[in-house]
């Protein structure tokens, strides 16, 4: 009775602590601007299908990727199990799904397997990123946290996949055995094809040391489970949930796209409609304060950027195929990802802690984040933006922050600004008078 | 090849004829000397293939597009503006430009600013010419065997798809087509695009242009071939700077095949 208690409040925490966090995020996401993203609804299931089900853009790196969807596959997997181990946590029964027979027989079997495969998986990520030392896992923004966070996934999962292994080996013993709690419960031996081989370690372990060690698994395995639900938001490995609804508000545009901005649109129209007088220009009950113009902090980003912002799982794909990267310029666009979503988290907990007011703090992700030095360093290659996974646009945000760099700021490199000069005046970036534009005709 | 001259709108205006495309020529092709030899090339081949074309001439303007890539939308929108009030003014319907970054801008920006055209990049105007059997290649044109590879322009390739035109073009001239480890979804920018073309690098230890021309050395091929004319500055400063120049040349396709068609001097 204590035991379903035990588990019965374990399951509520965790739910509790994992629906506080969610709503967290969600609100912090919505703190973003306005993007319709509502368009093109069976283009979008199918990108989503395709990129984060099908994890079709996982595979550009096949040594990564095919490692990759074993952990996937075996999460996904693995955790039907999970429902089995509820309902006997809450109700007192053990392997509740027995009477499945050889169906049960074949799903514990397969989830063996991959439990093996996603802890040899686990151990060959571990191995990339400490010992080969992929230079990509090693780049200024992955110090500190970034680095053992994804070390205490690999570990927690390998833990896990251990527990889950060990405690089949121990609950095949018990079985067998009829011992009391176990008594009665049939699973053939077939179920086990890579536990029994720890279950030969257990020869000559005493009765009660087996039901020891099947329990204190048991525990383990569910704990650590929860544990693991309550940590992913807080982790880079939210992208195990938002890889989904981020590939299906995906841009379905030409990647070469760049979108017009109405705020400019607006006053371009007006500009350039004669009829307009200048000085009524603006409507009654207009006067609100004009947008910003780009993004200058978090929450100028939109609410999709955002998204992608608490979707980045560092893997760090953009950054080892950015031009200004790989050349040793400062910009990196995961840290772009990593800025913004650190600087929303940031304004969320300033927001809850001024009673959902934002309490000015002096900080702005352009500036305390992230430098011009980055923002000036980037072609608009769109390199980052092919390479991710999950279609984050880096790139976007880039160059949302020149905008606000040069329509809020005027601060440019001399250069640019001379570029932009001679637009206006000559029609081309450079200072030919544009007169002579069509001159070349005359020496074909 | 006799002389012929290039039309402008202005002057088909006035003969009250319309010429079937226009032919946007760009900034880079317009002012830059190396460029300018792009854009005659492509006005050959058009002019070559009977294509009834014109071009803007001094009524052309910049795109916009290094200015919205460097964060001033308003300069951008304003241009497009005024760009879209010359092209509909002149019901232009077919654009073929010798820019993939004009390219981009008007097939993808321009169309919500009241801008619709059907636009090409001249390397798939090319390609459809040679398909539908307009430029008949010399037999013994200098290309033929040739070990060379493409540099995919970002905003041809990834930014729009196409990475199929350039190719069939170099393939219609019998030449070897040799890939870099970088190519087409994976290919490396030149270093030029998003304004990089009009200031220095940032701090950093190597140019991208000579990262990108390592990459199209190491192919070993002869000519590495080129659809924008800035990344034909990029690789053609970094072939310098690796002192290839004898060995390696820099050629946009419209290049390659004005020459194979024998219509360059």
């Amino acid at each position: 009775m204590v035991d379903k208690m035990i588990f019965g409040a374990l399951l509520l925490v965790a739910g509790f602590l994992f629906t506080k966090r969610i709503l967290f995020i969600k609100r912090n996401i919505l703190l973003g601007k306005d993007e319709d993203r509502s368009d093109r609804k069976s283009e979008r299931w199918m990108t989503m299908a395709l990129v984060a089900l099908g994890q079709s853009k996982m595979v550009a790196r096949p040594v990564a990727g095919i490692l990759h969807i074993l952990v996937y596959l075996g999460f996904i997997i693995i955790n039907i199990e999970m429902l089995e181990i509820v309902i006997d946590g809450l109700t007192g029964s053990h392997r509740a799904f027995a009477g499945l027979g050889s169906l049960y027989t074949v799903l514990i079997a397969s989830f063996e397997v991959l439990a093996l495969l996603v802890l040899v998986a686990c151990a060959i990520f571990l191995v990339r990123r400490h010992v080969i030392a992929i230079a990509r896992f090693k780049s200024p923004e992955m110090g500190g946290w970034p680095s053992l966070d994804a070390t205490i996934i690999l570990v927690a999962e390998i833990l896990l996949m251990s527990a889950f292994l060990t405690m089949n080996a121990a609950d095949a013993i018990a079985m067998a055995e009829n011992l009391d709690h176990y008594e009665g419960i049939v699973v053939s031996e077939s179920a086990f094809p890579i536990s029994s081989i720890i279950a030969g370690l257990l020869d000559g372990v005493s009765d009660s040391n087996i039901v020891l060690i099947e329990r204190f698994c048991w525990w383990f395995h569910i704990a650590g489970v929860l544990s693991f639900l309550v940590y992913v938001p807080y982790s880079k490995h939210f992208h195990i949930f938002l890889a989904f609804p981020n590939t299906y508000y995906s841009n379905l545009e030409e990647k070469g796209r760049l979108d017009n901005m109405a705020s400019v649109k607006k006053e371009v129209d007006l500009m350039m409609d004669p009829n307009v007088d200048p000085y009524t220009a603006t409507a009654e009950g207009e006067s609100e304060e004009p947008p910003r113009f780009g993004v200058k902090d978090a929450n100028d980003l939109s609410w999709k950027q955002l998204m992608e912002a608490y979707s980045c799982t560092e893997c760090g794909r953009c950054t080892s195929e950015c031009p200004a990267n790989t050349t040793g310029k400062l910009l990196s666009p995961r840290k772009i990802m990593m800025d913004s979503r650190d600087r929303i988290e940031e304004i969320g907990k300033n927001i809850d802690a001024n009673g959902g007011e934002f309490k000015p703090d002096g900080k702005s992700l352009v500036g305390s984040y992230i430098t011009e030095e980055e923002l000036w360093a980037c072609t608009s290659c769109q390199a980052c933006v092919e390479a991710c996974p999950i279609n984050i646009s880096p790139m976007g945000i880039i160059l949302d922050m020149r905008r606000s760099l040069i329509m809020e700021e005027s601060k440019s490199p001399e250069p640019i600004t001379s570029m932009f000069n001679n637009i206006e005046n000559n029609g081309a970036p450079w200072a030919f008078p544009a007169a002579t534009r069509g001159d070349w005709i005359n020496n074909v | 090849m006799a002389d012929f001259k290039v039309p402008t709108m202005g002057e088909m205006l006035a003969l009250g004829e319309s010429p079937e495309v226009l032919f946007w020529v760009g900034c880079a092709g317009s002012f830059d000397d190396r460029a300018k030899r792009i854009t005659k090339a492509i006005a050959k081949i058009l002019n070559y293939a009977g294509v009834k074309f014109a071009v803007l001439g001094s009524e052309e303007s910049c795109t916009g597009d290094p200015a919205k890539r460097a964060g001033n939308e308003f300069l951008f929108q304003m241009q497009a503006a005024q760009n879209i009030a010359v092209l509909n003014g002149y019901g232009i319907k077919k654009i073929v430009t010798g820019c993939p970054h004009c390219f981009n801008v008007m097939k993808n920006e321009y169309p919500e600013l009241g801008g619709e055209y059907d636009v090409q990049h001249h390397s798939q105007f090319i390609a459809t010419l040679i398909a539908e059997g307009k430029l008949t290649l010399k037999d013994d044109h200098p290309f033929k065997g040739r070990r060379i590879t493409f540099h995919d322009p970002c905003y041809l390739g990834r930014g729009n798809g196409e990475y199929v035109a350039p190719r069939s073009v170099i393939e219609a001239l019998d030449a070897e087509l040799v890939e870099m480890k970088r190519c087409k979804q994976r290919g490396l920018c030149c270093g030029a695009g998003g304004a990089q073309m009009f200031k220095e690098a940032e701090r950093g230890n190597k140019e991208v242009n000579f990262e990108r021309t390592d990459d199209a050395i190491e192919t070993k091929a002869k000519t590495i071939a080129t659809g924008c004319p800035f990344c034909n500055t990029m690789m053609t400063d970094g072939v310098k700077n690796s002192e290839k120049e004898g060995t390696v040349d820099v050629q946009d396709i419209a290049e390659m095949i004005a020459t194979a068609t024998d219509i360059i001097d």
